[in-house]
């Protein structure tokens, strides 16, 4: 068992970086930094400026279709920007950095999980999202089905994704904070959700976007500088770079006590696999819930309905793709460059020659090895915005789920103004956020790695099956689609409270009890996703199955031409 | 989208020949971006000595070169795409709307 107990461990360190900062247990621990005023000023700077834009962005937010998608003028390279801010997370930036200084090699095997959904979206979702739907992937989903019990199921999909997400984004954002900047927990709590109510209430998605826009290219800014100045201590040789990793890593090795062939071959370990893949099924169902989870998150398939036209949302994601691989590119080299400029020197060190804050302060300290003090503020405000960014975002695609799939399209019929539509939806973005701190509130002490792999197992499971049979297998039917949606749901959910993540880690059961032996469910419940939408379609011989399937032939030729599509602001 | 428009468009032969050829060119790329990243992961899983192999006299391994391989190679394949897609099948599709609109 101590092998799988190695191998959760790491991807227990490493999921918390995944979309949040997640790693309570380290966080949690961390010790609250004295004030750092050149990084509160510097996150007032970026404040004032967002609120500037949320102020212009409001006067254009008159209708719910601004709300949702900011009237549909965003361009693809905008759009792009805007899918790599709502994408790239605090956590990625300082959780990946901080898995490559610790491990090499594996905290790349785990960025590239994270970057190969994209493709997979662009070939099989972009275009035909764009041209089916509107507001939401619901929307698509619903296309030719039976309206109350898809959408039930599709905003059911996006609340229990959006709420793990958010709870993991604010339970990180109060650590980092206390961290970074030396502020209560509470209170940056608070902030983080009074903030991002301000921009999703009044400035919709044209202010989310651009916020997101600004944060994607301060953090991209902020990397490429840190990567640079790394890589210009070693001649831009990669070689060089790696040799002086190599020989640190031997050094603390041998340092520890270790015999010298030990420590030369932990030195040379970080240049290759190690323990991140033990088990092959565990290895295969995490990428599963990666690669298929991108193209179910509820927050990144409603931008692209923010561009004009297919053309535009597929140079969004090819836009996306591009950063986020730079950005990956760009953690590694700052990971490299934290082991040779941050693990020796006795300024980031503790008295047990740990890194002071804890290990996810790699990146952090190596922006004050690289930058001093003010760039070491820079970053830390870049953090904080980035935490905002995501928030922002996720809330807004819960709102649209409640105000456009549950109000409008379930209780009003589709038959609800767009002035009250909008009141529904800034009515649900105040619970939102309300609950949003209220939940950061009181998981704080809790163990959260778990919740962005599930929200990611959630979304590959329940979101993703749906919206592919319903786009593109005819003989699915509503009945099918939403028993085989809502299995996948439960059992994605059921089968992580069984693993070791929160089995053993949350509820507290002896090591190695956990009745479900891999760390991620999505391999299983995606099979049984679309088994049951394949099977409960196929035994669907009702009236409304007849017509479900006549109208598969409308709905492929307008998700194959965009003919009838609806641009992006109208009604 | 009235039935018989659709009907229409989906009896036109450069409507047949749109959906062919995009739904092979995104299949096939789909099944060329799993065998990358799940090869990729099976390597690490199955073969660590052989990613851990020097290339040369100094630290570099196969690993490093095959891992960024992946990461760029995932930028170019959806590039390839999205190029294809915003030329032959966009102008594809405007002639169909033109045939069927007129």
């Amino acid at each position: 068992m101590k092998r799988s107990n190695q191998l959760l461990a790491l991807l227990g360190l490493l999921t918390a970086s995944a979309g949040v900062f997640a790693a309570g247990a380290d966080l949690g621990q961390a010790e609250k930094q004295a004030t750092n005023w050149t990084a509160i000023i510097m996150f007032g700077a970026f404040v004032a400026a967002t609120m500037f834009i949320t102020k212009w962005a409001a006067a254009k937010t008159k209708s719910a279709a601004d709300f949702y998608t900011g009237g549909g003028g965003i361009t693809g390279f905008q759009n792009g920007l805007a899918i790599a801010g709502d994408y790239m997370s605090a956590a990625s930036f300082l959780g990946i950095s901080a898995a490559v200084m610790a491990s090499g090699f594996d905290g790349l095997i785990y960025s590239i999980g994270f970057l190969v959904g994209w493709p997979v979206v662009t070939f099989l979702m972009a275009e035909r999202l764009r041209n089916l739907g509107k507001f939401t992937f619901a929307d698509v989903a619903a296309f030719r089905f039976s309206q109350t019990p898809i959408r039930m199921f599709a905003a059911s999909g996006t609340l229990v994704v959006v709420a793990f997400y958010l709870i993991a984004q604010m339970v990180g954002a109060g650590q980092l904070i206390k961290l970074l900047f030396g502020l209560e927990y509470y209170i940056a709590v608070v902030i983080v959700g009074a903030l991002m109510m301000v921009y999703v209430l009044f400035g919709g998605m044209t202010a989310t976007t651009w916020v997101q826009i600004i944060k994607a290219c301060l953090l991209l800014g902020g990397a490429s500088f840190m990567a640079f100045m790394v890589l210009v201590q070693f001649g831009f040789s990669p070689e060089a770079m790696f040799a002086k990793a190599v020989e640190i890593k031997t050094g603390l090795a041998s340092a520890a006590g270790k015999t010298p062939e030990e420590a030369a071959k932990a030195g040379s370990s970080i240049m290759g696999p190690g323990s991140f893949v033990k088990d092959p099924i565990s290895a295969i169902s995490f990428g599963m819930a990666l690669m298929f989870g991108t193209a179910g998150l509820p927050h990144i398939l409603m931008r692209f309905f923010t561009v004009p036209n297919a053309k535009e949302a597929r140079k969004s994601v090819l836009w996306a793709t591009t950063w986020i691989g730079y950005f990956y590119i760009l953690t590694f080299i700052i990971g490299f460059g934290a082991i040779a400029f941050v693990l020796t020197n006795p300024q980031f060190l503790d008295a047990k020659g740990g890194l002071i804050g804890g290990g996810n302060m790699a990146a952090i300290h190596l922006a004050n090895a690289v930058g001093g003090n003010v760039f070491l503020g820079f970053i830390s405000a870049v953090a904080f915005a980035t935490i905002l960014a995501v928030v922002a975002g996720l809330t807004l695609s819960g709102a649209s789920a409640v105000s456009h799939d549950i109000y409008a399209t379930v209780i009003k019929k589709g038959k609800a103004d767009s002035a009250s539509e909008l009141k529904v939806s800034r009515w649900t973005t105040i619970a939102l956020g309300i609950i949003a701190v209220t939940l950061g509130i009181a998981f704080e002490k809790q163990n959260i790695a778990f919740m962005v792999s599930l929200a990611f197992a959630i979304a590959a499971s329940a979101n993703f099956p749906v919206l592919f049979m319903s786009v593109l297998w005819k003989n699915c039917t509503t009945r099918g689609a939403v028993i085989g949606g809502f299995l996948g749901l439960i059992s994605s959910v059921l089968l992580t409270v069984l693993s070791a993540s929160v089995w053993e880690a949350v509820l507290g059961n002896a090591k190695g009890s956990a009745p479900f032996p891999y760390t991620s469910p999505a391999l299983f419940s995606m099979t049984i996703g679309f088994v049951g939408i394949w099977l409960f379609s196929i035994l669907d011989n009702s009236e409304r199955a007849k017509i479900d399937r006549a109208g598969f032939l409308a709905q492929q030729v307008r998700s194959e031409t965009g003919i009838g599509a609806s641009s992006a602001s109208g009604h | 989208m009235e039935m018989d428009l659709a009907n229409r468009i989906a009896s036109h032969p450069k409507y047949q020949e749109l959906k062919a050829k995009r739904s092979s060119f995104g299949w096939i790329l789909t099944a060329l971006m799993m065998i990358v990243y799940y090869g990729f992961i099976l390597l690490v899983a199955f073969n660590k000595e052989f990613l851990s192999q020097k290339l040369g006299a100094g630290v570099m391994t196969m690993g490093m070169p095959i891992g960024l391989g992946v990461i760029v190679f995932t930028i170019v394949i959806t590039g390839i795409y999205v190029r294809r897609a915003n030329s032959e099948f966009d102008d594809l599709t405007e002639e169909i709307k033109k045939a069927v609109t007129k």
